[in-house]
C-alpha cells in the first residue's frame, strides 16, 4: 500500500463522504468482497447455504459486460475437503438452486493443502463464475499467507471466493468479509404453516474491510436475498462492542 | 444411388508376396519348381500356400507337408508369414482407395472398395475392373475382381464367379448367384458341415428351402429354428443370405490411415538431473505443439517415454480434459508427474507421443494486454486439478432417473455432456446437501406412525418445531429385493431453525424386519 503524498491528501469533504459510506451497513446487493469467509457449525447446513445465497445475490446483481453473452454460462466450482464431506454431506443436485445446479463442478480434496490448491486454481480460471470452499476447523495449511494468496488471486482475476469454515475459530485471515452464521427459524411459506418455510439465517458480520459490522436475519426465497435488521434494531448505530469482542483481529482488514 | 462394392481377391497373396520379397520373377528361380509356404503345427508342418508349379504337382493349401512330399519329393519349402501378409494387406487396402472413397480389409487376402458413383471416372465399371486388374498385375499380384450391389455378393462373385464379374444394380442377386456353392456365403467350417449334411450345396438350394416350402409354413422357419442360437453372421446362413441380398446391412470397417504425432530427443550425454529433464520436456512440448498445429489437432492423451541407459523404460501418461496445444500447460502437467522419476545412470532418449488427438481449430494468439488478467481456461483448470487430485476427485452431479433420493444423482466427468432426460419434478422440496450415508438417529415420537417430537443426532438433542410430510418413497421393486422397506420422508425444523431431512425406514408390522428405524439423510439450507 503506498503512502498518500501530501498532494493527494483527501479533503475534509472527501473524508466525510468516505465515513458516511463506511457507516452504511451491508445490505443485499452490496458487493465488494472478493474473498469472504463464513463461519458455521457443521451440524447445520447454514454455512454452505448462506455462502451460496450471498454468492448468488452477488451474481444476480453483477452487471453483464456489453459484449458478453445474454446468459452467463460459466461454471461454479465447489471444493470440499474429505472431512467436510463427512461432516456435512455433499451437494445434492435436486436441492440446489436452479441457477447453480447444472453448472456445478464439485471437487473433493483429501488434504487441506489440496483444497487450497483447488480453490486457487478455480480463482485463476476465467470460465468460473464463483468459487465455494468448505474447510473444517483451523488447518495448518490455511495460514495468513495462504489466505492472502487466495485474496490476491480472487482480486486479480475477478472471481469471487466464499470459503465456509466449519467448526472453526476465527483466526488470522485476509478475507474481506467475515461472517458468523447460525440457522434461524424459517418464515412461513405457502399454505402449510406447520411446514418449514423460506430458509432464514442469523448472520453476524464481524469483520469487514469497508463496512461497519452488524447483525442481520437473512432470508432467501429462491429469487432474491433479503436482509432484515436483527433484534437489536434500537441498539447503538455503531456497535463498537461487536468489533471489540471478536478475537483474532485481521491485519489486512485495517 | 444403389451401392456398388468392388471386391478384390488376391488369390495367391502369400506366394505373390514371397515372390516380391525374394525378388524372383514369376516362374523364375525358385518359383520355377514346386514350392510351398508352410506353417508349423502340432502335427507337423502344414501347407499354407502353394505356387502354380506346386499346384500342378498336386500340393494343396491345408495339406500336411508330409503328404505333399509323397506326391512330389522335390518340393521346396519356405516359412509362411501371416502377420506380414496382414500388414501388406493393410497397405494394399489403403492403396486401393484410388478406386473409391473408402476401402475395408477383408482378411486374410481380400480388399473391399466402395465404388458407388465413381465408376464413370474410369469410363464405366468394366474398364474400372480392367484398370484394377492391370494395376495389380503390374505390382505382381494376381487379383480376381467383382462388382456387386452388396459386399456379400461381390465377395462371392470374386471368389467363385467368372473373371471380372459385374452384377447390375437392379438384378435379383440371389437368383444370379444360385449356382454358387454355399461356401461363398463366408460361413464357418462347422456350419458348412451342417449344410452339407442337410444336402444344401448351393445358394440356390438354400434359397429354395427358404421359399419353396413357404406354402406349408416350414421353409424359413425350420432353417431359422436350426440356426436359432447362432447370432454371428458367419455362423448363420440365413443372416448371410439376407446380407447377400441386401436385406440386412453389413457393416464394414473402413481403413483409415492415421499417424500419431511423435517427437523425440536423443541426448548426446545421458542426463541425470531434473532441471535438464525439464528443459528437454519443454523442448519436446514445443515440438509436439508444432506437430499438432500442422494437423490442426490438439492432444487428449500424451505419453512421455524415458529410455534409461541401463535399459529401463519409464512411461508417464497424461490425459487432458479437452484438446490442448499449449506447451506451457503440457510442461506444467508433466512436471507433477516427474517428481518420482529415478534416473539411474542417466536418461538417453526422451520421446513424447500424442496417442489420442482431437481436431482443434487454429486460433488467433491472444493479442490483448489483458490476457494476463483473463486467467486460465476451464479445461486447463480441470486438467491441473485432475493431475494433482486424481480424476475421481473432480466431477459434476447429473440427475438420474430414480425416485430413490440417493440414486437420483450421479457423478460424471465435468466436461462430459449431460445425459438426455426429462425435466425433473419440482414439486418436492429437496435438501441442499445429502450425507454420503444416512446416519441413524434416536427418536422420541408421539405416535408410532407419526413424525418425531424430539431426536438425538451426533450427541445433540433437537426439538422438532415444524414438520412437513410424510413423503413416501417406495423401493424400486424392479431392482431391490422384496425385503427392502419403504421410507417415509419428513422435512423438519428444530427449535433453533435448523432444517433436516429425515426418514423412517419401514412401517410397523410390514413384516420386513423389526421396529422401524429413523435416519437423517439430508441437510436443508
Amino acid at each position: 500500500m503506498t503512502m498518500p503524498s501530501h498532494l493527494t491528501l483527501p479533503s475534509a469533504a472527501d473524508l466525510a463522504a468516505v465515513s458516511a459510506s463506511r457507516t452504511a451497513r451491508w445490505r443485499p446487493g452490496l458487493r465488494d468482497a472478493s474473498h469472504s469467509e463464513v463461519f458455521a457449525g457443521s451440524a447445520e447446513c447454514a454455512g454452505a447455504a448462506v455462502a451460496l445465497s450471498l454468492a448468488l445475490d452477488d451474481w444476480r446483481m453483477r452487471e453483464r459486460p456489453e459484449t458478453g453473452e445474454a446468459e452467463d454460462r460459466r461454471a461454479v466450482l465447489w471444493v470440499q475437503t474429505r472431512a467436510a464431506v463427512k461432516l456435512g454431506g455433499r451437494p445434492y443436485r435436486p436441492g440446489l438452486p436452479r441457477e447453480v445446479s447444472h453448472r456445478l463442478i464439485h471437487v473433493i480434496a483429501e488434504k487441506d493443502a489440496d483444497a487450497l490448491f483447488a480453490l486457487e486454481e478455480g480463482l485463476r480460471c476465467r470460465e468460473i463464475a464463483f468459487v465455494m470452499g468448505e474447510v473444517v476447523g483451523n488447518p495448518k495449511a490455511l495460514d495468513f499467507t495462504a489466505s492472502r494468496r487466495l485474496s490476491l488471486a480472487a482480486e486479480r482475476h475477478g472471481v469471487k471466493l466464499w470459503l465456509v469454515r466449519l467448526d472453526a475459530r476465527p483466526d488470522l485471515s485476509s478475507a474481506r468479509l467475515r461472517w458468523r452464521v447460525e440457522a434461524a427459524p424459517s418464515s412461513p411459506h405457502g399454505p402449510n404453516t406447520q411446514a418449514p418455510g423460506t430458509p432464514a439465517w442469523h448472520a453476524t458480520l464481524f469483520r469487514a474491510r469497508a463496512h461497519a459490522p452488524g447483525e442481520w436475519i437473512l432470508t432467501d426465497d429462491g429469487r432474491a436475498l433479503s436482509a432484515a435488521r436483527s433484534r437489536d434494531e434500537n441498539a447503538a448505530p455503531y456497535p463498537v462492542d461487536l468489533v471489540r469482542r471478536t478475537p483474532g483481529r485481521s491485519l489486512a482488514a485495517v | 444411388m444403389p451401392r456398388r462394392i468392388l471386391s478384390i481377391w488376391c488369390a495367391e497373396l502369400p506366394v505373390d508376396r514371397w515372390r516380391l520379397c525374394s525378388g524372383t520373377g514369376r516362374g523364375e528361380g525358385a518359383d520355377a519348381g514346386p514350392l510351398v509356404l508352410i506353417a508349423e503345427t502340432a502335427h507337423g508342418p502344414r501347407i499354407e500356400a502353394v505356387n502354380p508349379a506346386g499346384r500342378a504337382e498336386g500340393a494343396r493349401k491345408g495339406m500336411m507337408l508330409a503328404d505333399a512330399r509323397t506326391l512330389c519329393p522335390r518340393i521346396q519349402t519356405m516359412p509362411s508369414d501371416p502377420a506380414g501378409d496382414l500388414d501388406f494387406l493393410e497397405k494394399l487396402a489403403l492403396w486401393s482407395r484410388q478406386w473409391g472413397p473408402w476401402s475395408a480389409m477383408d482378411a486374410p487376402d481380400g480388399v473391399l472398395v466402395d465404388v458407388t458413383a465413381v465408376a464413370h471416372l474410369f469410363g464405366g465399371e468394366s474398364s474400372l475392373l480392367a484398370d484394377v486388374q492391370a494395376r495389380f498385375a503390374s505390382r505382381g499380384l494376381v487379383a480376381r475382381l467383382a462388382i456387386a450391389p452388396t459386399a456379400g455378393a461381390a465377395w462371392a462373385m470374386s471368389h467363385f464367379g467368372p473373371e471380372r464379374a459385374i452384377l447390375g444394380a437392379g438384378c435379383d442377386v440371389v437368383a444370379r448367384l444360385s449356382d454358387l456353392p454355399v461356401t461363398s456365403l463366408r460361413l464357418d467350417e462347422d456350419v458348412l458341415v451342417v449344410l452339407r449334411r442337410l444336402g444344401l450345396k448351393t445358394i440356390g438350394q438354400l434359397a429354395g428351402v427358404e421359399e419353396g416350402e413357404r406354402q406349408d409354413g416350414a421353409g424359413r422357419d425350420s432353417l431359422h429354428r436350426r440356426f436359432r442360437n447362432r447370432k454371428s453372421p458367419a455362423a448363420n446362413p440365413l443372416v448371410r443370405l439376407d446380407q447377400l441380398a441386401g436385406k440386412v446391412p453389413e457393416p464394414l470397417l473402413p481403413v483409415i490411415p492415421q499417424q500419431m504425432p511423435l517427437v523425440q530427443r536423443r541426448l548426446m550425454e545421458p542426463i541425470r538431473h531434473r532441471a535438464l529433464l525439464d528443459t528437454v520436456v519443454s523442448d519436446l512440448a514445443e515440438d509436439m505443439v508444432r506437430e499438432l498445429e500442422g494437423k490442426a489437432q490438439g492432444a487428449r492423451r500424451l505419453e512421455l517415454g524415458l529410455w534409461r541407459v541401463d535399459g529401463e523404460v519409464i512411461l508417464r501418461v497424461l490425459e487432458l480434459a479437452a484438446a490442448t496445444r499449449d506447451p506451457s500447460h503440457i510442461v506444467r502437467l508433466f512436471a507433477e508427474k516427474l517428481e518420482d522419476i529415478d534416473a539411474g545412470f542417466g536418461i538417453e532418449t526422451v520421446r513424447l507421443r500424442a496417442s489420442w488427438a482431437e481436431p482443434l481449430a487454429l486460433e488467433q494468439a491472444d493479442i490483448e494486454a489483458a490476457a494476463e488478467r483473463h486467467g486460465t481456461s476451464l479445461s486447463a483448470c480441470l486438467d491441473r486439478l485432475t493431475t494433482r487430485l486424481g480424476p475421481k476427485a473432480v466431477r459434476r452431479p447429473v440427475p438420474h432417473g430414480s425416485h430413490i433420493p440417493e440414486r437420483a444423482q450421479r457423478w460424471q466427468a465435468p466436461l462430459d455432456p449431460e445425459p438426455a432426460r426429462q425435466e425433473e419434478m419440482r414439486f418436492h422440496a429437496r435438501p441442499l446437501k445429502l450425507l454420503d450415508r444416512p446416519e441413524a438417529i434416536a427418536v422420541l415420537y408421539a405416535t408410532p406412525d407419526g413424525y418425531p417430537k424430539r431426536f438425538r443426532w451426533r450427541g445433540e438433542v433437537h426439538e422438532v418445531a415444524k414438520v412437513e410430510g410424510p413423503e413416501r418413497v417406495a423401493p424400486e421393486w424392479w431392482r431391490s429385493r422384496s425385503a427392502t422397506r419403504l421410507r417415509d420422508y419428513y422435512r423438519i425444523e428444530d427449535q433453533a431453525g435448523r432444517r433436516y431431512w429425515i426418514y423412517r425406514h419401514g412401517l410397523i408390522g410390514d413384516g420386513r424386519g423389526g421396529a422401524p428405524e429413523w435416519y437423517l439423510q439430508g441437510l436443508c439450507a
